[in-house]
């Protein structure tokens, strides 16, 4: 499997953010995008996704077989924010998504316990802290299978032992040949190539 | 999909879900109008019907703009989106749809035989009204499902909706009340406005969850 992207542009608002934008990731591969504020790390995301229209170039899956016609079906897309409802309970939360998202793997307690927050599942989501809600939905990534991971600032709020133990899960996703997309700040601590915006753009 | 389902109700049944504000908001209604019109009751009775069907209209269109919007400020709403080659997003606002319209709209019809006696409206025409209801309320729902699809990027959408959504909901109205009046008026018909009323429900069922899923997909930003 190959995710491939060329010449992207992404625009907000009429305004052209970034352009000619492009990688190629084979299974296996990550990349992390870094760039200022403003740079249009979430914007590409959000276009590799299928969520914004790109508005140059295309991003497209080749290689991936009859399970995912797009790149929208292969995706883990993890935003700022957690998709969780705050009246429900973590693992009905939990349950909802393993059930709509299709392709289930890891059971709900076993992927709490990867997170570190095992026996927390029958507490209302809103009760937990931003850390906390972090977690959750890292441990949405681990109930459904998808081969390719795209996070938005996906450390934001952990803790140095949570990131640490995200970074492992990771490179684990990696290994199992899956593909992962990340935009941050902070160093996440895995192998990875590394994307800068507003350069190849503006500078 | 029946994930989506149980979600979507339990939301709507536990605190801050707000599927006991229109039953309240429908009671209110419809108790304000004796004051208003005075105590003649065969006037009440006569103007029954047609109050319960707007007290009902009106109700509905109250948590309509939470629809799409609580789904959209926690980022599921992306979710969905992202889902459409495994659940067909039109398939998808459908089911939210009859999540809402269990949870919301159908205690309203439930109320209604209730509030009918407010009226002094005779046992047939309040069947004949709850029955109309039960078969009329989703077609609302169905309309309301796209104006609020078009209104969710807004932050205060929610009298946007009801404004969007008023003029298209009123065919339904018209063979709504039409019907129930059939029941009881001797001259007037039953089954014919009856079964137009069924008709648009049915219609509305394809169109509106269609329209919305377009809309969704084209707002995202």
């Amino acid at each position: 499997m190959r995710l491939i992207a060329e010449n992207l542009g992404g625009e907000r608002g009429g305004e052209i953010v970034f352009s000619g934008v492009g990688f190629e990731l084979h299974a296996g591969q990550a990349l992390i995008v870094t760039g200022a504020n403003g740079s249009g790390k979430s914007t590409l995301l959000r276009i590799v996704a299928g969520l914004l229209p790109a508005a140059e170039g295309s991003v497209r899956l080749a290689d991936a077989g009859e399970a995912y016609p797009s790149p929208a079906s292969a995706c883990h897309y993890l935003g700022h924010q957690n998709a969780m409802k705050t009246a429900l309970t973590v693992t009905e939360n939990l349950d909802f998504w393993q059930r709509f998202t299709g392709e289930p793997r890891l059971p709900i307690a076993e992927a709490l316990n990867v997170v570190g927050l095992g026996g927390i599942g029958h507490l209302p989501y809103g009760y937990l802290s931003t850390g906390q809600k972090r977690r959750i939905s890292i441990a949405k990534l681990l109930i459904n299978h998808r081969p390719i991971w795209l996070l938005d600032e996906p450390t934001a709020g952990l803790d140095k032992a949570s990131e640490e133990r995200f970074a492992a899960l990771m490179t684990a996703h990696c290994a199992a040949s899956g593909i992962v997309v990340a935009a941050t700040h902070l160093p996440l601590g895995i192998e990875a190539q590394e994307l800068r915006m507003g350069e190849s753009a503006h500078g | 999909m029946l994930a989506l389902f149980t979600r979507d109700l339990r939301l709507g049944v536990r605190a801050g879900g707000g599927a006991l504000t229109g039953v309240i908001f429908f009671l209110a209604v419809i108790a304000t109008i004796p004051f208003g019109v005075g105590p003649d009751l065969n006037l009440l009775a006569r103007i029954g019907p047609a109050i319960l069907w707007i007290g009902a209209l009106l109700a509905s269109l109250l948590g309509l703009d939470r629809l799409f919007q609580a789904d959209r400020e926690d980022g599921s709403l992306d979710l969905m989106v992202l889902a459409d080659d495994r659940h067909f997003l039109g398939l998808t606002v459908l089911v939210k749809c009859a999540a809402h319209w269990v949870g919301c709209v159908l205690p309203l019809v439930i109320a209604a035989p209730l509030l009918g006696l407010f009226m002094n409206m005779e046992p047939l025409a309040i069947g004949a009204t709850a029955l109309t209801l039960l078969v009329g309320t989703p077609a609302i729902t169905f309309i309301g499902a796209a104006g609020a699809a078009v209104a969710v990027v807004l932050p205060r959408g929610g009298l946007l909706i009801s404004v969007l959504v008023l003029p298209l909901t009123i065919p339904v109205l018209i063979f709504g009340v039409s019907a129930s009046y059939g029941a009881v008026a001797e001259p007037d018909p039953f089954l014919q406005p009856f079964l137009i009323l069924s008709a648009l429900t049915l219609f509305l069922a394809v169109i509106g969850p269609l329209a919305a899923g377009l809309a969704l997909r084209h707002g995202s930003d």
